[in-house]
């Protein structure tokens, strides 16, 4: 019964997206206020019936009801409660009942809390989000129905896949989703202003708390994915250029470029055309990613189940949208009164080259990850594009955009002052320099170019603090007086600052690891000891123990430093899910400030000794410490109030202050 | 500077910047991509030795080694020619014989394939869609893993 309200609420919701994706167009080109209006209470009503669906799935998945074919494969009673929920976007229905949740989610939003917008564009807005919740809705009701019933309802479900039974199944997903979809905002409201072909100043405003948002957490589902791949995996990477991770990549650095073009165009009125082109790139890169993860051509973790239909119908859905946003780019980009154009150094001249070399990057990474399959299709050839491709394109322009980032918010507007930002940066490189030479003092043999990296990585962040001390003018007035500037400051000048060190600490983070990283990997008899950096790890021995849905055989490892003080246990065990009769290695890690000792256990050999493979990760941690300092710089962002409050801002003349970004 | 001037500097700086990403691009293309083959495709394409390729097949029945030091050697066919893969390093947790593997490394003067990846592998009814083509190219392929490529429950490689 469940189940069957579920699928109806589902298909009500399609009628109304069918009358959002019209009624208010039409409206909208004749004048009409009514046929306008009806695209507000038509948003929340689709929400609300596709919210009815999801929770009949999730109830589904929650009481196990195993005669909804999808729950019976993908859920088991014996599972914890949090995995019975979190599975129910562990398959392929269930996952695109969450994007359509998610769309339908922001789409309400907009309608409730977009009192303040224009009514025509709002109006327009909406109704293309109803475009593409009626797409997807269509794709699901149609190809991929997650309340279809068994018959013979079974006693027992066949069990999430293993890989997925974890925490991060929880957050990921939703937080990347939250991403992704956030961007079909900033692409409605683009679209819109193309239909209208008028674009002014406030767009910008209107948008980027939704692409801020979005941002955020594809920052945070990122990183989040990353960092269930390091400890799930067994081999401790963390970013392993898979396509499936390019394809969330590649909107996240799209979504950073608009985030920067749209803060030129709402302070200066520039670069308009650009940023909706952006706009409009950052959520096609959503859905290109949708469909490289979805529709099975890429053979992954993350592609739950293959069947031509569903990568055609999405195809199709890609098609329809990308090629048709970008037609109607080209015929009404033009009508679309250009901004004015500024000095080359000036704040944004720098914005400018962030979006060159972020656009750049993306479209390496877009490259990389979609010519094998273009190649394959084309000639039949398989090939594989991996590290060392991504390594030679996507880091030498990563490199000068990390360089010129600490310039940027010391340049001024209209006009900046190169050779003074030059001297405020000074004590950045300074610092920078020691750090090179500190590099090449302590490291032996290790790579040439490690500490240069964490040159410029002192560099980013020092940049983003001098920034900060600038603004404040931070020991050149008594301290009380800095504090109150501090307090002053406006939130997104710390937001961007924050989000700049953030990115500082990643870098810091991936450059330690990976040239300072050690491996070791040996077979162990009880008794037997295996060193690495400072530490000693003794194996103790083996010994069982069960879980709710599985088996575990642990290795008992005592951890000790070379001079022999103990420092704790390690417990890496081999996993065993009889409901699929699949293994699963679970890394046993010890943090040591913000690097860890990573343990992973093999299958026993028959003579006894057990394989381990021991990794030590200096600074692994300040990866994802970066993400979620970023994370934060965004959320600083957002409470502004210049941004909460859609209302333009009396100018307030600042004398010692540039205007904050 | 003149509007003209500032709008040929955006235009030229956005046009030198895609070249240097196109340049970048086309060097890594060159140098750093990885075919994939299949044992009968090594013996026909004669890979030199010391090119960095992925071998994938089925791993031959009886034939996996395991000696000191976590190495191991085992072969790799594809019905038609087979290939001995050698290896040191922990395995991935589906790694078994009569299933399909896809190794990553150099063929050495020998013959012998000088494995330093061996990718791995997420689920029990996963075949590498490479190896179920290369299968289905040599003529051994059976329709016991045509019906579970069809129907695979969860996914494979990350």
């Amino acid at each position: 019964m469940i189940a069957e309200l579920g699928h109806y609420a589902l298909m009500l919701a399609l009628g109304l997206a069918l009358i959002q994706g019209s009624m208010p167009i039409v409206g909208a080109r004749n004048n009409d206020p009514v046929l306008m209006s009806i695209a507000t209470p038509t948003a929340l009503a689709q929400f609300a019936f596709v919210a009815m669906a999801f929770g009949a799935l999730a109830i589904c998945y929650v009481m196990s009801d195993f005669s909804v074919l999808n729950v019976y494969e993908n859920s088991n009673s014996a599972m914890p409660l949090i995995y019975r929920l979190a599975s129910v976007w562990g398959n392929h229905e269930g996952s695109m009942m969450l994007w359509v949740f998610i769309l339908a989610l922001f789409g309400a939003l907009v309608a409730g809390f977009g009192n303040n917008l224009p009514a025509r564009l709002k109006a327009n807005a909406l109704a293309v989000q109803a475009w593409i919740a009626a797409a997807f809705e269509l794709f699901i009701l149609t190809t991929s129905n997650p309340f279809l019933r068994i018959t013979d309802a079974p006693f027992e479900g066949r069990d999430l896949n293993p890989v997925l039974q974890d925490p991060g199944l929880a957050f990921h997903p939703p937080l990347l989703y939250l991403g992704y979809v956030g961007f079909s905002i900033a692409f409605s409201f683009a679209i819109a202003a193309l239909l209208e072909g008028r674009i002014d100043a406030a767009w910008a405003r209107w948008v980027r708390p939704w692409v801020l948002g979005a941002w955020m957490c594809l920052t945070l589902g990122i990183a989040g994915g990353s960092y269930w791949a390091y400890y799930e995996l067994g081999w401790g990477g963390f970013w392993f250029w898979d396509p499936v991770e390019n394809a969330s990549l590649m909107p996240w650095l799209a979504g950073t470029a608009l985030l920067h073009s749209a803060a030129v165009m709402e302070k200066r009125g520039a670069l308009k055309v650009w940023t909706i082109l952006l706009a409009i790139f950052a959520f096609s890169l959503s859905l290109i990613g949708t469909f490289l993860v979805r529709s099975g051509v890429l053979t992954s973790v993350h592609a739950f189940a293959v069947d031509p239909r569903r990568g055609i119908f999405i195809l199709a859905i890609l098609v329809a949208f990308i090629g048709g946003a970008l037609a109607l780019y080209a015929w009404r980009a033009p009508l679309l009164k250009q901004g004015g154009l500024f000095a080359p150094i000036s704040r944004e001249g720098a914005l400018v080259i962030n979006n060159l070399f972020l656009t750049c990057a993306c479209a390496t990474v877009f490259v990389g990850t979609l010519y094998p399959l273009a190649l394959e299709a084309l000639t039949g050839e398989k090939i594989s594009v991996g590290p060392p491709f991504f390594n030679l394109t996507f880091g030498p322009l990563f490199l000068p955009l990390l360089l010129t980032m600490p310039f940027g918010p010391l340049l001024g507007w209209k006009r900046g002052d190169l050779l003074g930002a030059t001297q405020r940066l000074f004590a950045a490189a300074m610092l920078a320099a020691v750090a090179i030479a500190a590099g090449f003092a302590l490291q032996h043999g290790g790579p040439v170019l490690a500490p240069f990296g964490v040159g410029l990585a002192i560099f980013v962040m020092a940049g983003a603090l001098i920034d900060l001390a600038e603004r404040t003018m931070f020991l050149r007035i008594p301290l009380g007086a800095a504090s109150r500037r501090a307090l002053g400051l406006p939130r997104s000048t710390w937001g961007s600052a924050f989000a700049h060190f953030g990115m500082g600490v990643t870098l810091m983070g991936i450059v330690a690891v990976t040239a300072w990283g050690s491996e070791r990997i040996a077979a162990l008899k009880p008794g037997g000891t295996v060193d690495i950096a400072h530490y000693r790890l003794t194996f103790d021995g083996l010994f069982n123990r069960s879980g709710p849905n599985y088996r575990d055989v642990v290795g008992h490892f005592t951890v000790r430093r070379s001079s022999g003080d103990l420092l704790g246990a390690m417990e890496p065990s081999r996993r065993t899910f009889p409901a699929r009769n699949m293994a699963t290695t679970e890394a046993a890690l010890m943090t040591r400030g913000v690097s860890q000792l990573y343990l992973s256990l093999g299958d026993p050999n028959p003579d006894g000794s057990v394989p381990v493979r021991l990794y030590f990760k200096p600074q692994v941690l300040m990866i994802w410490l970066g993400a979620l300092i970023m994370f934060i710089g965004g959320a600083l962002s957002l409470s502004d109030r210049r941004l909460r409050v859609g209302a333009p801002r009396p100018t307030r003349a600042r004398p010692a202050l540039q205007a904050a970004e | 500077m003149t509007r003209k001037r500032r709008r040929l500097v955006l235009i030229g700086g956005g046009i030198g910047v895609l070249a240097v990403a196109v340049a970048l691009m086309l060097n890594a293309f060159r140098d750093s991509i990885v075919f994939f083959n299949s044992p009968s495709d090594v013996a026909a394409k004669h890979i030199a030795p010391g090119t960095r390729i992925r071998l994938g097949g089925l791993v031959k029945a009886g034939s996996l080694v395991r000696g000191d030091d976590l190495k191991i050697r085992f072969d790799v066919t594809d019905g038609n020619r087979e290939m001995a893969v050698a290896y040191q390093g922990m395995l991935p947790d589906l790694f078994r014989e009569g299933q399909g593997v896809v190794a990553e490394g150099t063929l050495d003067a020998s013959g012998t394939f000088d494995a330093d990846t061996i990718l791995a592998k997420h689920d029990e009814t996963y075949m590498p869609k490479e190896v179920a083509d290369a299968l289905k190219k040599s003529g051994h392929w059976q329709d016991d893993y045509a019906q579970r490529a069809a129907m695979p429950v969860g996914g494979g490689g990350k």
